[in-house]
């Protein structure tokens, strides 16, 4: 079976209603704040609507670095992207002040040192970008009891730092696959491998589809028989590209150039491609088209025009 | 007042560790020829599709519209698509059919874990904010609701391989499942849950027929009627909300009339062994409710098609006559963050 890596990465921008940014400065600022709710109970982390009542929160106070451990599981594989590298608690714990428990990491030596009930207190991370983040981790905390009952201090959610308040945050996302195309597109890669095109056909309605999916979308029955198609082809429709889209294949490749809808000869379902060896204003539907293969290539590089005469609309009109 | 809806088929691939040599569209054709055989319906019959399945487990954008390749969907056919679990796909298809807009469904969900790290790309569905920058996997997270459940005495390790051993039992005679028979409760994979504890990560695929009133009588012999079906969520935050609990699991149950008569069966959708103690709570299941007789999740858990394969299997059991009244639970989301719930019928024998 054909396998190839396959790499997903994108930065996820999203912006912060006015409690998410007093929560996420106050970290960059080593203070937490929870929000209010019309009840009475501190939310931290906060958030901008009540999970209960659904009223609208903005009545923000500041909680203590310090709280307890609600419920904990010891992590002895750290994942890419977790808190931290070596083995560690995750921990649901309770800030002194809140009535809610925030998620994160705890830097404790083994599962033995840490219990619920357990006393913990911020580490903050050196550099502080108004992110979850900024809180590196939690610690154990022997100084401090959590019973003299430290209650939470209404805060303004205003700090003075210079760089103001924070209003976005963009979390990196980076996920790794391993992607197979199944069986019928991977003889259809195969094939193309020793520059042959080849599609299947559908034994209810006799359809040749290029690239083969594996099923035909009218019937719903898998196509198994192959069918060689082509190499020559039909231009059925296309467009002038006059921005190139930024992809390193493209960087040899001069703009405008036209890229088109090709019917090779016995397929019922077109493919697309790029046309090359004539001038871009002189492609027109009806134009006949070979591939043109690079050496090493897995794929036509682009087609040209094979020189007969332009194909007849009606031989390629229900391709459209 | 509501129309009468029914599952008439159910039908499910097995369920592989890898499935390499099939793409989706490869993988779920099969079922989907499966359940119209069990009708007799030919895909142009079908009034209302509607299929479930995720683009990060794909990791590819629009995946799910490959897969319609697989039931014939052009011409355009009348069609749907949730981004989650399959039983939530029957849920709209059952909406649909009391709309009167048609007669007869064909549901699907489909997953492939094999292609990624599905502990990994769970993270994506977390709160952008608080939760995803810490990169929590599904196992991290239900091992913090594994421990909150043990330190409250509801549950401990023990009874947690108990639960596993008797999922695992169940499946010897579930030919589909991933697991079956005796599974090691092997080492922590994030403490308290063990390997054992955790559901095993493949691919697979089902479909489901439902059909109204009398239609569904043409098409099956015992048809499974959905008297009740309800879903209701918990709160965002995980720290906002009680582990030991699923208040929404509840609420669906009530508002599907779960607990207007008892349930002989039950098929829960459990993939961690602790959360299967927090459904029994939750739905008050007696020790005479036969739970999970197919291995439920801990036995073949195709992230996306799990949920909907507990409506199938529990209709399954009213269609061959094992079941006269049973209860059908889906989840989503870290922790039992959404949970469904059917309440199937078949008629007196
Ligand atoms: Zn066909």
């Amino acid at each position: 079976m054909l396998r190839a890596p396959l790499v997903v990465e994108f930065p996820f921008t999203r912006s912060l209603g006015p409690v998410q940014s007093a929560f996420l400065t106050g970290l960059r600022e080593r203070t937490v704040l929870g929000v209010r709710t019309t009840d009475g109970k501190v939310l931290v982390p906060p958030v901008e609507y009540d999970p209960a009542t659904a009223d609208e929160l903005r009545d923000l106070v500041e909680v203590a670095p310090t709280g307890t451990v609600t419920t904990w599981a010891w992590n002895p594989g750290p994942r890419r992207g977790q808190p931290l590298t070596k083995p560690f608690a995750w921990v649901l714990v309770r800030l002194d002040g809140a009535d809610t428990a925030l998620l994160h990491a705890l830097d404790v030596p083994g599962p033995d040192a840490v219990r619920t009930g357990t006393r913990v207190r911020i580490r903050w991370a050196a550099t502080r970008t108004g992110a979850i983040t900024d809180i590196a981790c939690f610690e154990r905390d022997q100084s401090s009891s959590g019973v003299t009952g430290r209650h939470a201090r209404p805060h303004s959610g205003r700090f003075a730092a210079q760089e103001g308040p924070v209003t976005g945050i963009v979390a990196q996302a980076r996920l790794d696959y391993t992607y197979s195309p199944g069986r019928a597109q991977s003889q259809y890669i195969r094939a193309l491998a020793g520059h042959r095109t080849v599609g299947e056909r559908c034994p209810d309605c006799r359809k040749v589809y290029v690239p083969p999916r594996g099923a035909c979308p009218t019937c719903g029955v898998a196509t198994t028989e192959q069918v060689e198609v082509g190499p020559r082809g039909t231009v059925t429709t296309f467009c002038i590209v006059n921005i190139k889209a930024r992809n390193a294949g493209n960087a040899a490749i001069d703009v405008p150039y036209v890229y088109a809808h090709i019917a090779l000869d016995s397929a019922d379902l077109a493919l697309h491609a790029r046309i090359a060896g004539i001038p871009y204003d002189q492609v027109r539907m009806g134009l006949r088209v070979e591939p043109v293969w690079s050496d090493d290539a897995r794929f036509p590089d682009h087609y040209r025009p094979t020189g007969e005469p332009d194909a007849d609309y009606d031989t390629y009109k229900e391709l459209l | 007042m509501n129309r009468d809806v029914a599952i008439v088929a159910f039908g499910q691939t097995d369920h592989l560790r890898r499935s390499d040599e099939l793409s989706e569209v490869e993988m779920l054709m099969p079922v989907l020829h499966e359940v119209l055989a069990a009708t007799g319906l030919r895909t142009g019959d079908i009034g209302f599709t509607c299929s479930g399945s995720s683009d990060y487990l794909a990791g590819r954008a629009f995946s799910f519209t490959m897969a319609l390749d697989g039931v014939g969907a052009w011409p355009p056919i009348s069609e749907s698509h949730v981004e989650t679990d399959g039983a939530w796909a029957l849920y709209e298809a059952w909406v649909k059919l009391q709309t009167g807009d048609a007669d007869t469904a064909l549901v699907y969900a489909y997953g492939k874990s094999s292609p990624g790290s599905v502990r990994d790309v769970l993270t994506r569905q977390l709160d952008p904010y608080y939760l995803a920058p810490l990169w929590p996997d599904s196992v991290a997270l239900a091992a913090l609701q594994a421990q909150a459940l043990i330190d409250a005495g509801a549950t401990d390790e023990q009874d947690l391989a108990a639960v596993a051993a008797r999922s695992r039992d169940a499946a010897a005679g579930n030919p589909h499942a991933q697991l079956r028979g005796p599974v090691p409760h092997g080492d922590y994979l994030v403490r308290p849950l063990r390997t054992g504890d955790c559901p095993p990560i493949g691919d697979g695929a089902a479909a489901v027929v439902l059909a109204a009133g009398e239609r569904a009588g043409e098409l099956c012999g015992r048809p499974a009627w959905i008297r009740g079906i309800d879903h209701r969520i918990e709160a965002h935050g995980l720290g906002v909300r009680d582990l030991t609990d699923s208040p929404s699991t509840r609420l669906a149950a009530e508002r599907a009339g779960a607990f207007a008569r008892p349930v002989d069966t039950a098929e829960l959708h459990a993939p961690f062994t602790a959360q299967e103690v927090v459904l029994r709570g939750a739905l008050r299941l007696g020790d005479d409710v036969t739970v999970n007789p197919s291995g439920g999740a801990l036995a073949a858990n195709p992230v996306m098609a799990a949920g909907l394969i507990r409506l199938g299997e529990a209709a399954a059991r009213i269609h061959r006559g094992a079941s006269d009244r049973a209860l059908a639970h889906a989840t989503s989301g870290p922790c039992l963050q959404q949970n469904l719930v059917a309440v199937l019928e078949g008629d007196p024998r």
